[in-house]
């Protein structure tokens, strides 16, 4: 029983992290109809801002700098490479984004360096006890900004001028255009919104153990968690971003007891395998929408 | 210029496909001679000319040249089947590096030396049976995965092919018996034809010389059939399914069956690929099949030129060949460095130079390659009038 709820601390903690990434995806994909691959290198990016900051002005005031550094990034890949292309298939879209993200990283890894750099967080992999369960706190730490970040997104979308105008947008482009909503300008938010999120999301990721160059891979599990919640659902990514957490967990926890055969470190592809299963019985998704098909 | 097919025997030339009459290029008077393999002058003189330049590179270049077209013309091939699947049916596939892995691997198990205790193998070293068998087991993997792709359309498709990668990749790093595992690898397929190892010295050639012409001929051989694939009655219907796919199934298209039909000749084109490109080489290691290989092949595609098996070819070498521009680069921007350890060094630069051209290429010139040589040709046909 212990061991099964460490488990779920620990797949929730994670969870949150892929969630806060999923999101990201996700208000890219509602603005603009693309899965931006671009994401693991703002993730990156934004992990190693906060681990160059966190020196001189603490990780408490470095995660905010960095988010808003890697958001005027998104925004400008938005208006540089994006915004041309308006129009043009989604694939070739996604595509370019593919380009910008290995791109990005060459430019990342090498503030990186070989070695693994430290975040500078407080908490390490420090734990704290909880009804006589001892509790990384950086799950904690993980699950409440899930929580800050859901609610501020939650009410930024229901109740500010913005959120509205980009609800609108993503629901029907020229209509909102004629209500004289900027859709650009909208796009170009939701593109730095999204690349906030992911800075948050990689400074986070690197809690406990730091970052490498190889670190970029786990902002594709958030990939999985979209699409199992439905490409089009805010909510539906914060579900499947804690799904695909838990999966994991349980996979590391007892893959190496229960099916042995599937190798070590199946847990790192588990995530792939709940996309194929969730997609054979639900090709859209739990929480997305189906599209309609008119010829 | 004269684009006539001379016939000595007018009864030998089929009825339907007609004669092209003389003295007017551009004049069709048939379905057949318009869809014609080489249905213009031109391009009779010129595919012949590179023909004969390819047959006769081998004895002009350097060996270290020859094998790097050698690779390049693997990557054609692998490249082609990406842009069959991609290209034409519009299925858009992230999942080419499994498909290459698949193939590599089968081919060197059957060709695996059976004595060897470490991994499988089945001393089949003849080099069509390996080929065939990595080109159909990749194919039958296409099989498996295909139903996937009619049931789910677009980013879905990439995303799932996507995890195929990764999925691979963990089979490939963990399945010891097959592939060596982590960091030990195994020896790949040995080309053997007709008793000779081609990857081996000979008296008349060298190995490089002979892997050269070998993937020449291959690579013709697979372009060909690429190219008729895409001319036909199947081409056609791959196309229905991209540009539309319920006009096409409303038009008596059976889009589940084209779906089914691109991912199997991808998968054949890319398995084909995989076991030529590490019998080159002669060691391949479980790491190489990640998703950077799956985007060098997008590249190639995109590069070269969307839906163009000719595009295909310049895209593969181009990728091919950028490695040994950069390594030149260090001569010119004495910043640069040529080791891995120093930055920035020239394998940023390559690596950088991947992104930076897909996007270029996407938002400049999205025909690629291909469509900077239509711009070309049609200047110079129209010269000297600017349209």
């Amino acid at each position: 029983m212990r061991d099964v709820l460490l488990t779920v601390i620990r797949g929730l903690g994670f969870g949150s992290v892929y969630a806060l990434l999923a999101v990201g995806f996700v208000i890219i994909y509602k603005s603009s109809r693309v899965i931006s691959f671009a994401q693991p290198a703002l993730m990156l990016a934004g992990a190693v801002a906060v681990s160059y900051l966190a020196g001189p002005v603490g990780f408490f005031l470095a995660v905010p700098i960095a988010a808003i550094g890697i958001a005027m990034l998104g925004w400008g890949l938005e208006r540089t490479t994006i915004r041309p292309m308006i129009g043009r298939p989604v694939f070739v879209v996604a595509i370019i984004t593919l380009g910008l993200d290995i791109a990005i990283r060459v430019v990342v890894n090498v503030f990186i360096g070989p070695n693994v750099r430290n975040v500078g967080d407080p908490w390490g992999l420090s734990t704290v006890s909880i009804a006589g369960l001892p509790v990384q706190e950086r799950y904690i730490a993980m699950a409440v900004v899930l929580v800050v970040v859901g609610a501020g997104l939650f009410a930024f979308f229901r109740y500010s001028r913005y959120g509205l105008a980009m609800r609108a947008s993503s629901l029907d482009q020229e209509t909102a255009l004629v209500q004289g909503i900027p859709v650009g300008s909208m796009t170009a938010l939701a593109w730095a919104m999204a690349g906030g999120l992911a800075a948050v999301a990689g400074a986070f990721v690197g809690t406990g153990g730091g970052v490498d160059q190889s670190t970029w891979v786990i902002a594709l599990k958030a990939l999985p968690a979209i699409i199992i919640g439905g490409l089009d659902s805010i909510g539906g990514a914060v579900v499947g971003g804690l799904l695909v957490g838990l999966v994991e967990s349980f996979f590391a926890t007892y893959q190496g007891e229960y099916l042995p055969w599937l190798g070590q470190n199946f847990s790192l592809v588990s995530p792939y395998v709940l996309l194929l299963v969730v997609l054979l019985v639900r090709p859209y998704g739990l929480f997305g929408t189906r599209e309609v098909e008119r010829v | 210029m004269t684009a006539v097919r001379e016939s000595a025997d007018p009864s030998s030339v089929p009825e339907a496909k007609g004669r092209r009459p003389w003295g007017r290029p551009q004049l069709y008077t048939a379905y057949g001679q318009d869809m014609a393999l080489l249905n213009t002058g031109a391009k009779k003189v010129s595919v012949g000319v590179l023909l004969v330049v390819a047959l006769l590179l081998p004895f002009l270049l350097e060996d270290d040249l020859l094998r790097l077209l050698a690779t390049g013309s693997v990557l054609a091939i692998g490249a082609i089947g990406l842009n069959l699947v991609t290209g034409y049916a519009g299925q858009v596939s992230l999942g080419h590096a499994f498909f290459l892995g698949v193939g590599a691997y089968t081919a060197a198990v059957v060709s695996g030396d059976p004595e060897d205790d470490q991994v499988w193998g089945l001393g089949i070293t003849f080099l069509p049976v390996w080929l065939l068998a990595g080109g159909l087991v990749a194919a039958l993997v296409g099989l498996v995965i295909a139903p996937l792709a009619s049931r789910l359309r677009g980013l879905y498709l990439a995303i799932v092919t996507l995890g195929l990668v990764f999925l691979g990749t963990h089979v490939f790093n963990e399945w010891d018996a097959v592939t060596g595992g982590i960091g030990v690898g195994r020896p790949a397929a040995d080309p053997v034809l007709f008793g000779v190892d081609l990857s081996r010295r000979t008296e008349a050639f060298s190995a490089d010389q002979q892997l050269y012409l070998l993937m020449t001929v291959l690579l013709v051989a697979f372009a060909l059939l690429g190219r008729n694939i895409a001319r036909s009655a199947i081409g056609r219907s791959f196309a229905a399914v991209r540009d539309r796919d319920i006009a096409a199934e409303v038009t008596g298209v059976d889009v589940r069956k084209v779906k089914r039909r691109a991912f199997v000749i991808s998968g054949f084109y890319a398995g084909c690929a995989g076991a030529l490109l590490y019998s080159i080489t002669g060691y391949l290691d479980p790491s190489s099949f990640g998703l950077l290989v799956s985007v060098q092949f997008v590249a190639m595609v995109l590069i070269g030129g969307v839906s163009t098996i000719s595009g295909s070819i310049l895209g593969a070498f181009f990728i091919a060949l950028l490695p040994r521009l950069t390594r030149e680069l260090p001569e010119y921007l004495p910043f640069l460095s040529s080791s891995a350890t120093q930055t920035p060094n020239v394998f940023q630069v390559e690596t950088l130079l991947y992104g930076l051209l897909i996007v270029a290429f996407l938002l400049l010139e999205p025909r690629g390659l291909f469509g900077l040589w239509v711009r070309i040709r049609n200047y110079w046909k129209a010269w000297p009038f600017s349209y």
